[in-house]
This record gives C-alpha cells, structure tokens and sequence, in this order.
C-alpha cells in the first residue's frame, strides 16, 4: 500500500464506520427481525419463527387465508398502490418536466422569474404541501371544488382526498405539482450543455421544430433523462408521508411504506413489518434493475 | 431563438404557458400565506387577499395546546447537527474519493450511491431497536442518527463529484511544497470547495428539516418533536374542528425561511442537484 492509498483508507474509514452503525447495523438486525416474531413493546423477548412472516397462514405470500386473491390482501393493494402511484407520477413529473426545461431553455423576457417561481414548489416541505392541498382541495371549503364548481366542470363538490375513486390520484396530482420543478430542472441541466449551432443549421434548413426535437433533442438528452427518471422513479417507490398527511393512510392509498409502518408501530407486530419492509426493499432493488436493464442506464460507467 | 426571431403567434403561446406555469407553482402558497391571516367564518371565503387579516392563528400556534417555538428550536437543532456532522465527514472523505486512485473505489462510490437511494423503512425496525438501546429513543437529538443515513451518502457523493473537477496543478504544486493531505483539503482546496459546501449543506440541511417518517416514530413526548410532525399533529378543541388558519400559520414559518434560502442559492443549489444526479 502507498502513501496516496493509506491517506485514501484514513480519511474513508471514519464515515465507512459510521455507516456501518447507522445504516448496517440496523438493515441487518431489520432483516433479523423479519424472522422473528416480536412486539415492538417488548423487543428483548423476540422468538425466532423461520419464513412464517412471509409465507403461509400468517405471512405476507401464499397466504390460504387470501380467499379472493393476493390482490385484495391489504398488502397486495398496498403493493398495486405504490407501483400505480409511482408509475403515473413519474411519467406525468417526465413529460411536465419535459415541457417547464423546453420553456426555460427559450430566451424571453422574465425567464429568470419564470425559472425562480418553478423552484417554489420544489422548496415547500412535503408536509406542508400536503397539508397546503388538503386545504385546497377540501371538500366543502375547498379552493378546487369552489373554482370548479363556478366554472360549471363539476356539478357536486367531490371528497377528493377520501373518495376512494379519486384518493390516489390526488396523490398523484399533489406530487406531480411538489416534484416537476426536480425534474424540470435535471432536464434544463441537459438541455444547456447541447451544441447551439446544431439547432441554428436545423432552423436555416428549415427542419420542422417537431422533428428537430425528436430526432435531435430527445436522443442528446436521454442518458440524463433515464438518471433522473431512476432518481425519480426510486423516491416514488418508497413513498410514505405525502399519503400518511394528505389522505390519513387510507386503504385506498396505503403504500408499501405506509403498510409497513402501519404493521410496525400502530398494530406492534415488529417482526411481521420487518418482513413487509425487507420485502418491499426487495421488490424496490428488483424493479430498479429491471429499469436499468430496459433503459440500459449505466450508473458506474459515468461515475469512474 | 429570441423574441424579434419568432412569429408573433409563438411568442404570444410562449409567455402564456410562462404564466400559467407561475401561477401554478406559486398560488398554492401564496393562498396558504392568506388563509393564515384568515379566522373563523373568514376562511371560507376562498379570495386571494383577507379583507379583516389577523395575525391571531400565529398567536394561537405559540399560545396554544402545542409548544410550537420549542418544536422550532427542536428543528433547527436537529438539522444543524446532522448537517455539520455530515459534512465534517464527508470533506475528507470526498478528498479521497475525488482526488486519490486506489482499488475498490468504484465499488465503494457504487454502494454510497446505493445507501442514499435505500427506502428509509429498511432499517425501521433495526434502528428503533437501536436507538432504545443507546438512550436516544423519544429525544429530538437523537433524530441525528437515523438522519445520518440519508445525509452521509448525498453529501460524500455530491462533494466527490465537486472535489474531482478541482485543478490537479493547484494540488501537484501543494505537494511538491510537502503540504499534508489535510492542508491541501482545508487551505488550498477551501477556498474554492466552499460554494460547493453550500450548496450541499443546505440540500442536506432541507432533507433533515423535511424528515417525516423517522420523526415520527423515534419520538412520541409532545415537547421532543420537529416541525413536519409537528404540523401534522395539530388538532382543534374537538376531532370535528380542524384548525385550518393555524396549521396554515405554521406551514408559512416552516416554509418561508426555506423559500427565501433557496430562491437566495438557487444557482447553486442547482448545480448540487445536478452534481448529485445527472452524474450519477
């Protein structure tokens, strides 16, 4: 070992040893747990029962006691909420982000106004961007149902955050508007470092501005557009205080966070959660690489 | 393109999507700042602009049932530590993952990217055991631990990408003047490192003041919380009564500090972001 290297490993070692306390250590005792059965008010007194927490009559798959299905099993609706949520929202926040980065990449009077007003939602804390909609979107009080209501959209005030039919996609709705500025702005990052004298050629050959973009743009900023999309994607899947203030954790909208949490510390049973949480880091891991596999994004190649 | 180049049609379809993406992102709050100048029969008349504002819901929020200001201070605290702990980690750390070659570094930038990326929930369970164990369980400090998680591994992996694009010449010269690696990190590389610590700082310092789930399940004691839970909390005199106007009041002073800070850095905020992302 050189100098260089061993100067290398003594400034690394105080964080590596930090990070195996808090973050190791405790993933490892969590996968433990999940084979175990313990309350969470008496941990010391946990007793080992195999893949029970998982499968069988009282686990998370292969439950007999799922008369109509995995599906409707309260963690399988929590598992169909978190990928419809994540899957909708990520697309929407793409394309909406997509469409803020093509404007602020225009040069016009006020951009920069334009450019501060975008970062103010990304700027409000999600608790109060919840609690801000639940407002807004208050069934009787409301702004949205008022405004609607006015302008003759709708003929009743609807319960957007407890009806079950509308619930998640409020959710939906209430990230898209905190997240966009995020992506909008990753995407603006992209679109300034493209060559400009590509898109003067184009316009002096009289190119049509909608071919220019997807012939062009698109495929010069897509390697930045699947990263942020993973980031994104990765930050929806685990989703948990958004729905837990907006929509009190319902059953319509419970995610994979939300259940696990619920199963945890509200009903105790800190093995069975565990079991649920190191599924769901599982399913999450699994559904990156399956991303990165059809996106054929290479993390570590840009990061040597 | 600029204005003169475009057809007119264009540049009038151009400023009026400019518009509605700023009302847009910018009503929502500027209607919560009105309702929380709103009371009683007031708040139901949905105008932008009070007609008797009052500043009554801010003195209930620091007068009422829940001690708000300490949940503040709880807050602030919380994030500063987290933060200087952090970054006093994550300096020399990035020193040697930004500037050093040595095998197993690829690996090792891969598994702290993995970290920053891991759902929070992973380690529920395994960190509530632990923070009974060390005494830390229902104390607003000892949110510093879970937060370290998220904290540690953004701000080493936005500070190595920084710390890579630094001048080696600056560096080779410090060497062959027998400088050590830590005076080469905090007298030569400071001076340009800083906009950088910023800027990462301040991401880290908003993921901490942002903290939901960890916050609410390590502390239960009412004066131990922080402010998003606090907010989530808040409750009128019966379940049926929701106090909008205060809620409102404390969503704006937990809000407006972090708007006017970003919108001060957000140049430089910006190119953490994309520092932490896009070179990923």
């Amino acid at each position: 070992m050189n100098d260089r290297t061993r100067v290398a490993w003594t400034f690394l070692v105080p964080m590596l040893v930090l990070m195996v306390l808090v973050a190791g250590w405790p993933l490892a005792r969590s996968i433990w747990f999940s084979f175990t059965e313990t309350n969470i008010n008496d941990i010391s007194s946990s007793r080992f029962v195999g893949l029970a927490n998982y499968v069988g009559e009282y686990g998370l798959f292969f439950n007999p006691n799922y008369t109509e299905g995995f599906w409707a099993s309260d963690w399988g609706v929590a598992i169909a909420n978190t990928f419809k949520f994540s899957i909708v929202s990520v697309v929407l926040e793409t394309l909406a982000g997509l469409g803020v980065a093509m404007l602020l990449n225009q040069e016009f009077k006020g951009r920069m106004l334009v450019r501060t007003a975008v970062l103010v939602p990304w700027a409000i804390p999600t608790i109060v961007s919840a609690k801000m909609w639940g407002w807004m979107l208050h069934d009787q009080f409301g702004l949205i149902n008022q405004l609607l209501v006015d302008w003759g959209l709708i003929a009743q005030k609807i319960a957007w955050t407890a009806d079950p039919k509308y619930a998640l996609w409020t959710v939906v709705g209430v990230d898209v508007w905190k997240t966009t500025p995020f992506m909008a702005l990753l995407i603006l990052a992209a679109l300034q470092t493209l060559p400009r004298d590509c898109y003067e050629a184009a316009r002096v050959d009289g190119v049509h501005p909608l071919r220019v973009f997807f012939k062009v743009t698109l495929p010069l900023i897509k390697h930045a557009l699947f990263v942020a999309v993973i980031f994104r994607l990765l930050d929806a899947l685990r989703i948990f205080d958004l729905i837990f203030v907006l929509t009190s954790n319902s059953g319509s909208t419970i995610s994979m966070s939300g259940y696990v949490r619920r199963e945890m510390v509200d009903n105790g049973n800190l093995g069975f959660g565990s079991a649920a949480s190191t599924s769901l880091t599982l399913i999450i891991f699994l559904s990156a690489v399956l991303f990165m596999r059809a996106a054929r994004v290479k993390l570590s190649e840009e990061s040597s | 393109m600029n204005d003169e180049q475009r057809p007119l049609l264009g540049t009038i379809v151009l400023y009026l999507l400019a518009a509605i993406v700023v009302v847009i992102s910018v009503y929502p709050f500027l209607y919560t700042i009105s309702t929380s100048f709103k009371t009683g029969s007031a708040l139901f008349d949905t105008s932008l602009l009070p007609h008797e504002p009052t500043v009554r819901n801010y003195i209930q929020l620091f007068e009422g049932r829940q001690p708000f200001g300490r949940h503040l201070l709880n807050s602030v605290m919380v994030s500063t530590v987290t933060v200087a702990l952090a970054l006093l980690m994550a300096v020399t750390a990035s020193y040697a993952l930004g500037r050093i070659q040595f095998r197993g570094k690829a690996t090792l930038l891969l598994l702290i990217l993995a970290v920053s990326m891991f759902p929070q929930v992973a380690v529920l369970s395994g960190m509530f055991e632990l923070m009974q164990a060390v005494g830390l369980y229902n104390k607003a400090i000892g949110l510093v631990v879970p937060y370290t998680i998220f904290t540690l591994p953004f701000t080493v992996w936005v500070l190595t990408t920084f710390m890579r694009g630094l001048p080696k010449e600056l560096e080779e010269a410090a060497i062959m003047d027998g400088c050590s690696p830590m005076r080469i990190i905090f007298q030569v590389f400071m001076p340009l490192l800083w906009p950088a610590l910023v800027s990462t700082g301040l991401l880290a310092f908003i993921g901490a003041w942002n903290e939901f789930l960890f916050a609410l399940t390590f502390v239960n004691d009412d004066t131990q919380r922080t402010v998003p839970v606090s907010i989530s909390l808040i409750t009128g005199a019966t379940a049926y009564e929701v106090p909008w106007g205060s809620i409102m009041a404390a969503s704006v002073i937990v809000t407006v500090p972090l708007v006017i800070l970003v919108l001060l850095f957000q140049r430089k905020i910006v190119s953490g972001l994309t520092a932490g992302a896009v070179k990923g």
